[in-house]
């Protein structure tokens, strides 16, 4: 690694700071591994992405200020979640005299497998993940960022993620019945529409585990928070991991 | 009430929400199997959409058209400005006529003016001819669905239903036999009805033609036996030309249910000889919404439902749960123009999943404006956050889920946590979730020792 390479800020969704180290530790690993330069900018918080879905966008001025002067001196930001990411690109509220820093700032941050497919231009990964893994797609990496073709569009197929996996030997990719379905999270929806959030997890599991998948994996950890919970609840046997987890064991 | 309140009922018959979820899931999955043999989709829909803008941006000039022009063809045009007027139109035409009694083919825009009720006082009888309308005129409940207005229902309940009203064999659920005691029993109506009423799909300023789709070929049949055809129609149908239709009309059945067409698409430009025909461009909160700039692309809407049968809500709390006339994700965007109060709970309805947006034939950024009606209406409510997570319960604010939830707290959530954690009782989150175990060490912990 050169010295002077790119300088990859990590960003870690709070909640991944709090109840998942594991996975910013697969995606620091991982990037490491694929030769990067990476910092963990310490004083990062929360994107404001629960606030401003819950209809606050406006009193997320302050954290958005501090994302931006958090991270505007790296030459790209990259975090193991799709949806934080959307957020901080579409749903932040204008800083005032921070304008430019600002969009120069939604132009470096990415989602971890497109940065690895689309900047790092990684056209395969070799290792070795013997197991039968369902990916879950979770909607704002899926439909917001545009991480795969969307199923309800005419387009070319095509998956990130996929791309990522599937060289990966003995690894067997689960085909589903609704391949990018969504599993009910939402965020405070996970609350104040709480029957129905866990209906829909229900039946996002219930895909999986009638295709014999074995793990499950997604880009977003808030959804497979929200599975695992459901899962774990019903006593029922499915593995969880994040996919950087899943990509930087694979390499090791 | 309120949407959560209505789902989780709905939900509360296990069985019947799955049948319902995979049967709305069936028609999403025709629906993307023939728009995948059209290589043209994508372009079809930002046809669709870019002619719609152009409507929008200019629709008094387009609607004044139309007016000029179906004048000429002998149609008589009449303007409300809301319901009231609407309706107040209708039966001055039905007491003009002395008609006691008139038939109606599927026109979301009468049951959003709430036409049956108003006539019903003033003695007239009102039949609507659609078989899926009938059902739920049987049962004094509006449609739940704006293409399969009694999609909540199963043959069985129908049969039950039929058995009451048309008196068919007890227990007998043959469709194919249903439906010939329907068509019975609405030919008679048919026949009998001296003023037909349909709504419309898109209406043609260049020609002053409007066109009517329907798969039953009921609009039809009451039309040309009726002497008086009233049309009712939302100032937003218009479109410039007539070969604007042949963008629609390939989006139109293909999103809907999955047809290539509908089965009956007619095209009424004058009335026959001696015959009367009229139509009732009607606003009621359309122009509102049309100086709202973030929402105004909703009425671009062609209704198609697609957006309803991809919704993993609307599959999963049925029509009824919107407690609005278009219910789903589109009228999640729609009603609350109408009353944002009445309807604060629908922009919350959702995970912002977009498929309603990606599925939609004139490419209405739908989740979008979910997001953005959310800002408006907890700024029309006053709410502060901190209000808001009292209702969300039980100190939620102040648990480990609060960090998903509070933002700018963060910081102070976070010196909390592990006591929170301990000594909060579970909230709604943990109601049939487990919570995640508490790693030993957050990863600023971790890069602090293993890489500070």
């Amino acid at each position: 690694m050169k010295a002077n390479s790119p300088h990859i800020a990590l960003f870690i969704p709070c909640y991944v700071d709090q109840f998942f180290p594991n996975v910013g530790v697969a995606t620091l690993e991982l990037l490491e591994k694929l030769g990067c330069r990476v910092s963990y900018p310490q004083g990062q918080t929360c994107c404001g992405q629960p606030m401003a879905n819950a209809g606050f966008e406006r009193v997320t001025v302050g954290s958005t200020r501090h994302f931006i002067e958090t991270f505007q001196e790296y030459d790209y930001v990259v975090a193991p979640s799709g949806s934080c990411v959307l957020h901080v690109k579409e749903h932040t509220p204008a800083i005032p005299e921070l304008e430019k820093e600002q969009a120069e700032l939604h132009h470096k941050v990415f989602e971890l497998t497109e940065f690895i497919t689309d900047i790092l231009k990684v056209e395969r990964i070799d290792g070795s993940y013997p197991h039968r893994v369902g990916f879950h797609a979770s909607c704002h990496g899926q439909r917001g960022l545009r991480l795969a073709s969307s199923s309800e569009l005419n387009e070319e197929p095509f998956s990130k993620a996929r791309k990522l996996l599937e060289n990966l030997v003995g690894l067997e990719w689960v085909e589903l019945s609704r391949t990018d379905e969504c599993c009910g999270f939402g965020g405070t929806f996970a609350v104040t529409e709480e029957a129905l959030s866990i209906q829909m997890g229900k039946d996002r599991l219930e895909d999986h585990l009638v295709h014999g998948a074995e793990i499950l994996t997604a880009g977003d950890m808030s959804c497979i928070m929200h599975l695992q919970g459901i899962a774990s609840r019903n006593k029922q046997t499915l593995q969880f991991k994040h996919i950087a987890e899943i990509l930087n064991e694979a390499i090791s | 009430m309120s949407h959560p309140v209505q789902a989780a009922e709905f939900l509360q018959d296990a069985a019947k929400s799955k049948w319902h979820d995979e049967t709305l899931w069936f028609i999403r999955d025709k629906r993307d199997k023939i728009s995948h043999t059209i290589p043209e989709w994508e372009e079809l829909r930002e046809l669709a959409s870019k002619i719609k803008d152009n409507v929008l941006g200019n629709l008094d000039i387009y609607l004044e058209d139309f007016e000029r022009n179906a004048t000429k063809n002998g149609i008589k045009v009449h303007w409300a400005k809301d319901a009231e007027e609407h309706n107040a139109i209708v039966l001055s035409i039905l007491q003009e006529k002395n008609c006691m009694a008139i038939v109606k083919s599927k026109s979301i825009l009468t049951e959003e003016c709430h036409l049956n009720s108003y006539l019903e006082k003033s003695g007239i009888e009102v039949v609507d001819t659609d078989l899926g309308e009938r059902i739920v005129q049987f049962l004094n409940q509006p449609p739940s669905h704006i293409v399969l207005p009694a999609i909540h229902l199963k043959k069985g309940e129908i049969s039950d239903l039929f058995h009451e009203k048309l008196h068919t064999e007890k227990g007998n659920d043959d469709p194919t036999y249903l439906t010939q005691a329907a068509r019975i029993h609405l030919r008679e109506k048919f026949l009998g009805a001296k003023v037909a009423i349909t709504g419309v799909n898109f209406g043609v300023a260049e020609t002053g033609e409007f066109v009517v789709c329907t798969n039953e070929g009921n609009a039809d049949m009451g039309v040309h036996l009726a002497e008086v055809h009233i049309a009712c129609m939302g100032i937003e149908k218009i479109i410039p030309k007539r070969e604007h239709l042949s963008v629609f009309m390939r989006l139109l059945a293909r999103s809907a249910t999955g047809q290539s067409i509908t089965n009956y698409t007619s095209h009424f430009r004058s009335p026959a000889p001696g015959r009367e025909m009229h139509i009732i461009l009607v606003d009621n909160g359309r122009t509102a919404q049309l100086g709202r700039e973030t929402f105004r692309s909703s009425l671009k809407c062609i209704r198609c439902g697609a957006c309803m049968n991809t919704c993993p809500i609307y599959r999963r709390s049925g029509g009824f749960s919107y407690e609005s006339t278009v219910p789903g994700p589109i009228g999640s965007i729609l009603s609350p123009g109408l009353d944002l109060k009445k309807y604060s709970t629908l922009p919350f309805a959702s995970t912002l999943c977009g498929s309603c947006t990606d599925v939609c034939p004139v490419k209405i950024n739908i989740h979008e404006q979910l997001y953005a009606w959310r800002q408006e209406i907890t700024k029309a409510q006053g709410t502060s956050p901190k209000s808001l997570s009292m209702k969300l319960g039980n100190g939620i604010f102040k648990s480990p889920l609060a960090y998903k939830i509070s933002g700018t707290l963060m910081r102070a959530a976070l010196k909390t946590l592990p006591d929170s954690l301990i000594y909060n009782p579970l909230n709604a989150y943990g109601k049939s979730r487990d919570l995640p175990e508490l790693p030993k060490e957050s990863f600023k912990d971790w890069y602090k020792k293993n890489r500070g």
